[in-house]
C-alpha cells in the first residue's frame, strides 16, 4: 500500500484552515448515535476523550491505571510552548514551526508541524479557562521562560510541575463529561487488540487488571493514545507501566510504524546509582535556563573528586570545562537536547566523568545564585550586601522557580544542590518514532487513530523541551476532534457494532491463548529477567551511539533473546485474577519484538539525524551528518518477524523551511 | 543491610488478610522503598510465590499511584516524600518493617497492598471542574490578569497528587484536605467563581456519601501529605461551604 499523507493543498498558513472548512462534519443528532474508543488517559488521550465526548461522541476511555489523573504525562516538569509572543521577542507561529522542524533536524512532515505551531496559542487560553495555575509575575499576567533550542522565551510552566496541572486540567475536562455520562471510564483495563472489522477499526479487547476479564468493546472508531516506548530501554525517565502494547497490536494488524530509532536521550537526569534501580529520574530540562554544565579541565582533578580528596566547590574558574559554552557559544547551555547529551557522552567517555561510575557532569548553580541575589539586593534597596547575603536572596529565587526539583535531587542523592552542583547524565526520556499517521493522525488500518507521543508526526528526529505537552493538547483539544468527523461523517447510519462477531472472537481467542501460555508455561526465568537483557543490549548498541556492526548484534541478540523468552520465561499466579507479573509478560513480549525492529530501522538509516546518531556519519567536529537521500519517513509494514518487516518511505518535502546543516554554534 | 519485612497479604477483597514475615538481605541504602520491595518479589518469584501486589508507576513522586502505610505512617518515616521517593538510607540495618495498605473504609482493599480509591475520582466527578468547553474558543490568556499570589496559592493546593495519605492518616478517615485542595484552587482562581458554590455543596456531600469521615482539626494529614498541602484548604472549604449556605 502506498502512504497517502493526505496533506492539504495551498500555502502552509492556510491548509489548517481551508482544511477545516471543507472537510465533512456530523451533525448533533447523529453524534449520539456514534461511539469512539480512547486507549490512554494522558494529554493527548485525556483531552480527545473530553472533546469527542463535548462534541457528542461516545466515548470509552481506558487507562492501565487506577484514575486518569495518573497517567504518565503528569510527570512532564519544565512546561508548555506556545507562540503567544507575550514577551516581546519576535515570537510567531513561523518561528515556533521554524525551531521544531530545525530541532528535528529536518525528519519531520511541515504541515503537521505548522498546524501544531498555529493551534498552540489556542491552547494557553483553553487551559488558563479550565483553571490551570500557570505561574505569572507581578503585574498578574503569565510568565515565561526559554528552553533548549529556541532564542525565545514561550514557554509556559506551573512550576516544575507544568506535566502534572496539564494532566488535572484534562482531567478535570473528563471529569465533567463521565458526570454526565457521555465518557464511559475504565480505570485498570489494558488494550490488548484491536478488531478490525471489514477493513475499520471496530472495537478492542481489554483485560480488566483486577479481576482478569477479557471483555470486548465495540466502537465506530479507536483511537489509541498509549504514550511512547522508552520502556524498551528498561531504565528509562518513563513509568514503570508504561508500554508500547497498545501501538505494537494495531501494528500487527495493519498500522505502519515509523522511526523507530528515533528515541530522545535527555541530557539533565540523576545518574544511575546501582543494579537493582528500578527506572530514572529527570530533571527538567528548565534548570539549563539557571544552571551551568560543566566537568574539570585536568585528570587529576577528576580522580582527586572521584576518590573524595576534593569538593566540586574547591575547583576555580580555571580548573573548570564549561563544554556546551566552549563549544556552542550561540546556545551554550541550551543547545537542544541531542546535542546537549552527546556532548556529555563524549566528556565522559573521554574520562571525565564526575561520579564513581564515571557517568556524570555537573549542572551548577552557583552564578545564578549571584545575579539573582545582586538582583534582588538592588530591588530591595540592599546596600553593599555581603556576599552570603547575596546568596541567600539568589537561593530564594531559585527555591520559588525549581525548588521542587531541588528537594527531589536531595531526596534521591542524599546531597544538598544549594551547597554542591548538582550531578547529572543522558537517559532515554521520549521516544519521536511511532505509528504512522496521515493529516488526520489516522493510521493506516482506517479508523484507527494515533495521537500524542504515541505517533510519529511533529517532532522528526529530536524533540525540542517542551513540546511535548504541547502536541500531547495539540493532538487531543484542537486537530483529532476535528479530523475524525471527517471519517465518522460516512458511519452516521451503521448503528451500533456488535461483539458479537467472528472478528471479535477470533481476536479475543488469540488474547487468552496468550495469557494461557504465560501462566502455564512455568519456566526458569521472571518477566524481568528478560526486559533487563533487552534494556542493556538497546543501552549499548542503539544508545546515544550506533554503528552497523553493534546494530547487527543488536538484532541477533534480541531475536535470540526473544525465543529464549518464548521458551523459559516464568509467570506465577493465575489468569484470573489481579497479576502484574502477567501483565508485564505480555508487554515485554511486545518490546521484544519492537526493539528488533527498532535496530534494524536504525541500521538501515544510514546518516545521523537528530537522536539518532551513527558514528559513521559525522563532521569533523564530531556533529551529526544529516544526508539528503534519507530526507523521508521510514515506515515499517509488519510481516510476521521483525527481520521481515517491509518499509515504506514518505519523502518529506520542505517548501517553507530551507534545509540546513543545523548548527547551534 | 538485612531486614525483617511484616507485610500485609491479602488474596483479595472478598478474602481474609494477614501480616506475613518476609527477610531481605543486603539492602542497599540507595535503594528506594519500592526497589527494596522489588529486590524481595524478585526472590519471591525465583521461588515460584506469588509476589507482594502493590500499586506503583512514575516512581518519581508525582502520579501519586504508590501507596504503602510503613511502620504506621502514610508513605513511611521521611516527610514530603512518597513511599517510592522514601530511601532505605531512612532505616537501620536489623529493623522489622511493618507494611500494610492503606486503611480506610472508602479504600477497599483489592490484592495486599492494592487498595481502590476510586471514591476520589467520583468525587472529582461531582464538581472537580470548571464548565468551560474544550473547544478553544476561549478568550486570550492575559485578558484577566490574576495576582500572582493568587495564582501561587491556587498553585500550591492543586499540587495535590490524589495519593489518599491524607485519608490513611486521619483517625476519622477524612478526605478534608484532599477535597480542601480541590475547592481551593478554583476558589482562588476567576475562572473558578461562576460554580463555587456548587461546586463546594456537591464535592462535599458525594465525599459523606462515599463514607469519609469529617475532620476535627488533628493535622495529621498535612504532616503525612507528600506534597506539604496545607490545614488552611479544609477552612478556606469549610468558608466556602458557610458562603454557599446561607
Amino acid at each position: 500500500m502506498a502512504l497517502n499523507s493526505k496533506v492539504p493543498k495551498g500555502p502552509i498558513k492556510d491548509k489548517w484552515t481551508d482544511y477545516k472548512n471543507k472537510i465533512n462534519l456530523v451533525n448533533p443528532a447523529n453524534k449520539r448515535h456514534i461511539d469512539v474508543i480512547v486507549v490512554g488517559t494522558g494529554l493527548a488521550g485525556g483531552s480527545a476523550s473530553a472533546t469527542l465526548a463535548e462534541l457528542g461522541y461516545n466515548v470509552k476511555a481506558f487507562a492501565y491505571q487506577d484514575s486518569p489523573r495518573r497517567a504518565h504525562s503528569i510527570a512532564a516538569q519544565g512546561g508548555i510552548n506556545a507562540a503567544k509572543n507575550y514577551q516581546g521577542d519576535g515570537d510567531s507561529t513561523y518561528r515556533l514551526f521554524y525551531d521544531t522542524v530545525k530541532g528535528g533536524d529536518y525528519r519531520s512532515r511541515e504541515a503537521n508541524v505548522y498546524r501544531l505551531a498555529e493551534v498552540s496559542a489556542n491552547i494557553i487560553d483553553q487551559c488558563v479557562a479550565q483553571g490551570v495555575p500557570f505561574a505569572r509575575d507581578y503585574g498578574g499576567l503569565l510568565d515565561n521562560r526559554s528552553f533548549g533550542g529556541v532564542l525565545v522565551s514561550r514557554t509556559f510552566y506551573a512550576k516544575g510541575q507544568t506535566g502534572q496541572q496539564l494532566l488535572l486540567g484534562a482531567y478535570s475536562a473528563m471529569n465533567r463529561q463521565i458526570a454526565r455520562g457521555k465518557i464511559e471510564m475504565f480505570n485498570r483495563h489494558e488494550m490488548l487488540d484491536v478488531v478490525v472489522v471489514d477493513g475499520k477499526a471496530r472495537g478492542i479487547i481489554a483485560r480488566n487488571l483486577v479481576t482478569g476479564e477479557i471483555e470486548r468493546h465495540s466502537a465506530h472508531a479507536v483511537v489509541i493514545a498509549s504514550g511512547g516506548y522508552g520502556n524498551v530501554y528498561f531504565l528509562s525517565t518513563n513509568a514503570m507501566g508504561s508500554n508500547v502494547t497498545a501501538g505494537w497490536k494495531i501494528h500487527k494488524k495493519g498500522a505502519y510504524f515509523a522511526n523507530p530509532c528515533y528515541t530522545q536521550i535527555h541530557p539533565t537526569c540523576i545518574p544511575r546509582s546501582g543494579d537493582y534501580q528500578s527506572k530514572l529520574t529527570l530533571m527538567s530540562e528548565s534548570l539549563r535556563n539557571d544552571g551551568r554544565i560543566w566537568v574539570p579541565k585536568n585528570l587529576e582533578d577528576v580522580k582527586a573528586i572521584r576518590e573524595g580528596s576534593k569538593k566540586p566547590t574547591d575547583l576555580s574558574e580555571d580548573e573548570r570545562d564549561y563544554y556546551l559554552e566552549r563549544r556552542y557559544p550561540a546556545f551554550g547551555n541550551l543547545v537542544p537536547r541531542d546535542v546537549a547529551s552527546r556532548a556529555a557522552k563524549e566528556r565522559c567517555d573521554a574520562g571525565y566523568g564526575v561520579n564513581a561510575t564515571g557517568e556524570a557532569v555537573y549542572l551548577d548553580f552557583a552564578a545564578s545564585f549571584i545575579r539573582y541575589g545582586t538582583e534582588q539586593a538592588k530591588i530591595q534597596g540592599i546596600n553593599n550586601p555581603s556576599d552570603a547575603k547575596i546568596k541567600e536572596l539568589g537561593q530564594e529565587i531559585v527555591r520559588a522557580k525549581y525548588g521542587n526539583l531541588f528537594q527531589m535531587y536531595e531526596k534521591i542523592v542524599d546531597e544538598n544542590p544549594y551547597e554542591t552542583p548538582m550531578m547529572i547524565y543522558p537517559a532515554v526520556h521520549y521516544t519521536m518514532g511511532g505509528v504512522w499517521v496521515d493529516y488526520n493522525l489516522m493510521t493506516t488500518i482506517p479508523g484507527c487513530y494515533c495521537i500524542g507521543e504515541a505517533n510519529f508526526s511533529d517532532h522528526g528526529a529530536n524533540r525540542l523541551g517542551a513540546s511535548a505537552l504541547m502536541q500531547g493538547l495539540a493532538d487531543g483539544y484542537f486537530v483529532l476532534p476535528y479530523t475524525i468527523g471527517d471519517y465518522l461523517a460516512d458511519d452516521i447510519r451503521t448503528g451500533k457494532i456488535s461483539t458479537e462477531t467472528p472478528e471479535f472472537e477470533v481476536a479475543e481467542n488469540e488474547v487468552k491463548e496468550r495469557i494461557n501460555f504465560f501462566v502455564n508455561n512455568k519456566g526458569t526465568h521472571s518477566v524481568d529477567y528478560y526486559h533487563k537483557k533487552l534494556g542493556k543490549i538497546m543501552w549499548d548498541k542503539c544508545g546515544m551511539s550506533r554503528n552497523a556492526a553493534g546494530l547487527k548484534e543488536a538484532i541477533e541478540e534480541i531475536s535470540a533473546l526473544r525465543k529464549d523468552f518464548w521458551q523459559n520465561v516464568s509467570v506465577p499466579g493465575g489468569a484470573n485474577e489481579y497479576n502484574e507479573e502477567l501483565a508485564k509478560a505480555g508487554r515485554v513480549a511486545d518490546f521484544l519484538e519492537l526493539g528488533e525492529l527498532f535496530a534494524k530501522d536504525a541500521l538501515e538509516r544510514e546518516e545521523s539525524a537528530g537522536g539518532h546518531f551513527r558514528e559513521e556519519y559525522q563532521t569533523p567536529e564530531g556533529e551529526a551528518k544529516r544526508l539528503k537521500e534519507f530526507q523521508f519517513v521510514s515506515a515499517w509494514e509488519y510481516k510476521g518477524e521483525p527481520k521481515d518487516a517491509i518499509l515504506h518511505k514518505e519523502p518529506l518535502e520542505y517548501e517553507n523551511i530551507e534545509v540546513k546543516e543545523r548548527s547551534y554554534k | 543491610m538485612n531486614l525483617t519485612l511484616k507485610i500485609w497479604r491479602q488474596k483479595d477483597s472478598s478474602s481474609k488478610g494477614q501480616m506475613v514475615d518476609y527477610k531481605v538481605t543486603e539492602i542497599s541504602e540507595h535503594m528506594s522503598f519500592l526497589e527494596m520491595i522489588d529486590v524481595l518479589n524478585e526472590g519471591l518469584v525465583a521461588k515460584g510465590e506469588e509476589p507482594v501486589a502493590f500499586d506503583h508507576d512514575c516512581r518519581e513522586g508525582i502520579c501519586g499511584m504508590c501507596s504503602m502505610y510503613i511502620n504506621g505512617e502514610a508513605h513511611g518515616p521521611d516527610r514530603g516524600v512518597t513511599t517510592c521517593q522514601l530511601h532505605m538510607r531512612m532505616f537501620k540495618d536489623g529493623d522489622t518493617i511493618t507494611i500494610e495498605p492503606f486503611r480506610a473504609a472508602a479504600f477497599p482493599v483489592i490484592k495486599d497492598l492494592v487498595v481502590d480509591r476510586s471514591a476520589f475520582d467520583r468525587i472529582q466527578h461531582a464538581g472537580g471542574y470548571i464548565s468551560v468547553n474544550t473547544s478553544g474558543n476561549t478568550q486570550d490568556a492575559n485578558s484577566i490578569p490574576i495576582s500572582k499570589q493568587a495564582a501561587d496559592t491556587a498553585m500550591d493546593a492543586a499540587t495535590c497528587i490524589g495519593c489518599g495519605a491524607c485519608v490513611a492518616t486521619c483517625k476519622n478517615s477524612s478526605a478534608m484536605l484532599f477535597v480542601g485542595a480541590k475547592v481551593s484552587q478554583y476558589a482562588l482562581l476567576p475562572q473558578g467563581q461562576v460554580e463555587a458554590a456548587d461546586r463546594v455543596k456537591n464535592m462535599v456531600a458525594q465525599m459523606d456519601l462515599e463514607g469519609f469521615g469529617n475532620c476535627t482539626n488533628t493535622g495529621a494529614c498535612e504532616v503525612e501529605c507528600p506534597k506539604g498541602i496545607s490545614l488552611d484548604n479544609i477552612a478556606r472549604m469549610n468558608r466556602e461551604l458557610m458562603k454557599a449556605s446561607i
